[in-house]
């Protein structure tokens, strides 16, 4: 009876997910197996060899690249961070209002606009900056990074604040506590998840960013996904296959991270409404 | 009255609206009431009455939009609820789930800022206070309903709040559970002497708990006073009906004295009926009669109401008699079951004797 509906029962299912997964994962799986790959071709198999990861490692211009992505990404994400949990307090702990989903809408504005017409608006006006300031340092792409991770760092934040159930404030006022205190000693400690998981999804975020990093930037600002690009359009060389597939593994070592902060925060909470 | 040492909270007119302009809800109507110090005060009413309204108005979730509220004899009506010396169980009981239950035991002293120390001899006095004492590092989430219940009461109590107000804080927990809690309740409100604000909408509990308690309906108090004046001389139709099981009777004054009346009812039959207090109507009215005050009787007495028994329901502690009665209305009559069959089988006809003083007139 149940398996009529069942999705999985229909005919043709397990060859699409088969292939769905073959698209998605099988060019992965080829740039991690030719990042192994001791030849200097990218077509070509010659043995396996950690040539390239080394090759990466000595490479100053990826260093470089590897502690600018680090910096704007550490940056950007807490920034975002903060922003997004204030606005994320500011726009739950309050009676619902004519202009609220507007103000939503405003707050996650970075993800309907499309990110070329925000890099070349940065462009524009970051130029303008620079020639009056004669600054030219990593602020400009810290503080482009942190406008479009807000709100990437906001919905699990807000999300985590919904599921929160109100009572417990209101028990913390009840027992003492100023606003300050109770936000600090009740809301913070059961917000935490939340903020860890923003911070970590806006993070990721910035890291993989090129497009506005591209045209932000100035010269000799390459973030390690810019230097990956400008390799390309030179010679190619598994050293970008090397570089990807490292990439990969922090990306993986990130959600795995969080995973695991998240559960174990999570868990001890099930009861009293708290369902995040 | 404020200046009353024994006044341990005072209501003054209080007027709540909630919204604005015609969609304004009023959820409290010119309510006044006066807690006395350590007493075990309820709210007794169905939900939207307004009792819960007038907690959190207490406690300090809500403002009033009119009135007072007078904690010994100081308005604190616009405190916020962090400075009132006044501590809440609520409903969901919404204990911190972050924190062991010592620790929410513990909360509200830090917060206060009260020595290490002392803060931890209260912690462990207030757990031997609910018998928690063994659980103290549990997280809250390994404690079961009726537990969490008393770490909540534990938590509201180690303040050493004046007030301790209480948010239907039984009604998650099953009957039995709720039966031991009652008693319990009862018993740390005798040990601490803290006055208690309790809110429900079961009636039998709060005639059971309660020194005093307040029925309310419709954003207003109808009656306060002892459950036994509320059970027994309840003030108007409504706190009849909502309070225990009732019969109402039409009838007219014939003749009213010092406190009773004689009543002609349209059965034919006249009675003496309890007149409420202050009250002197004239005319037409309506008598209660709770069905354990009236009596069984064969057929063939002159003093009672005359009516064909037409069912018999069986209880355990008690028997219900359903008498229709010669109007058509349905009189209900219940017995303490001693021992035996009842004598009465359904279908035969019978008279109810209302015991003497039993009737109580009530305003309409």
């Amino acid at each position: 009876m149940a398996r009529r509906f069942d999705v999985r029962a229909q005919s043709g299912f397990a060859t699409v997910a088969l292939f769905t997964f073959f698209l998605l994962y099988l060019p992965v799986a080829v740039l991690v197996a030719y990042a192994f790959n001791a030849s200097e071709s990218m077509t070509a198999w010659g043995g396996v060899s950690l040539r390239w990861f080394a090759a990466a490692w000595q490479n100053d211009a990826v260093q470089g690249a590897a502690w600018r992505s680090f910096v704007i990404a550490a940056s950007a994400a807490t920034i975002a961070t903060i922003a997004a949990t204030m606005a994320a307090i500011a726009t739950t702990r309050t009676p619902p209002y004519r202009g609220l989903s507007f103000k939503y809408a405003f707050i996650n504005q970075p993800l309907m606009v499309p990110e070329i017409v925000t890099a070349v608006a940065l462009l524009i006006v970051f130029s303008r900056i620079k020639v009056w300031t004669g600054y030219s340092g990593l602020g400009y792409l810290i503080a482009a990074h942190a406008a479009f991770c807000i709100p990437f760092a906001y919905l699990p934040i807000r999300a985590r604040l919904e599921s929160m159930d109100l009572t417990l404030e209101s028990a913390a006022a009840d027992l003492y506590a100023t606003p300050w205190l109770a936000f600090r000693r009740v809301t913070l400690p059961l917000l935490q998840p939340g903020i860890v998981a923003g911070y970590m999804l806006a993070f990721v975020i910035s890291l993989d960013d090129v497009v506005i990093t591209e045209f932000v930037k100035s010269g000799g600002q390459d973030t390690l996904p810019t230097y990956m690009l400008g390799q390309i359009r030179r010679s190619v060389t598994p050293e970008i296959n090397a570089i990807a597939t490292a990439f990969l593994a922090l990306s993986v070592v990130l959600v795995t991270v969080f995973f695991f902060i998240n559960r174990r925060r999570t868990e001890p909470q099930p009861a009293y409404g708290d369902k995040a | 009255m404020a200046e009353d040492k024994s006044v341990a909270v005072e209501a003054r007119g209080i007027t709540k609206s909630f919204g604005q302009g015609v969609a304004a809800l009023r959820a409290l109507d010119n309510v006044s009431v006066l807690v006395r110090e350590n007493e075990f005060f309820t709210l007794l009413g169905p939900s939207g009455c307004g009792k819960t309204t007038l907690l959190r108005l207490i406690a300090g979730f809500e403002f009033p939009t009119y009135g007072a509220i007078l904690l010994h004899g100081q308005d604190i009506a616009r405190l916020p609820p962090f400075r009132r010396p006044v501590n809440t169980v609520f409903q969901s009981y919404a204990l911190f789930p972050h924190l062991t239950v010592a620790q929410n035991v513990a909360f509200g002293l830090q917060m206060l800022g009260r020595p290490r120390a002392e803060t931890a001899a209260r912690v462990t006095a207030m757990l031997r206070l609910v018998q928690m004492e063994t659980l103290a590092n549990r997280r809250t989430d390994q404690i079961s309903g009726g537990q969490a219940q008393r770490v909540a009461l534990a938590r509201a109590l180690a303040p050493a709040p004046k007030v301790l107000l209480l948010d239907e804080p039984l009604s998650a927990l099953d009957y039995k559970l709720r039966k031991e809690m009652q008693i319990e309740l009862k018993r740390m409100q005798n040990e601490t002497g803290v006055t208690f604000i309790f809110v429900t909408h079961d009636q039998e509990e709060a005639l059971t708990m309660s020194d005093r308690l307040a029925v309310m309906s419709a954003g207003r108090i109808l009656q306060v006073g002892t459950p036994r004046e509320i059970y027994e001389h309840p003030a108007d139709r409504f706190v009849a009906n909502f309070i225990g099981e009732t019969n109402f009777l039409q009838g007219e004054i014939q003749a009213s004295g010092e406190g009773s009346a004689e009543v002609r009812l349209d059965l034919g039959v006249t009675l003496k009926a309890t007149l409420p207090r202050g009250g002197l109507p004239r005319g037409r009215t309506t008598v209660v009669v709770r069905p354990e005050h009236a009596v069984l009787g064969p057929a063939g007495a002159d003093t009672g109401l005359s009516g064909i028994l037409e069912n018999i329901v069986y209880s355990g502690v008690d028997t219900q008699f359903h008498v229709r009665l010669a109007s058509g209305g349905l009189f209900l009559v219940r017995a303490q079951n001693s021992h035996g069959a009842p004598a009465q089988l359904p279908g035969e006809p019978v008279v109810v004797t209302i015991q003497d003083g039993a009737a109580q007139v009530v305003g309409d």
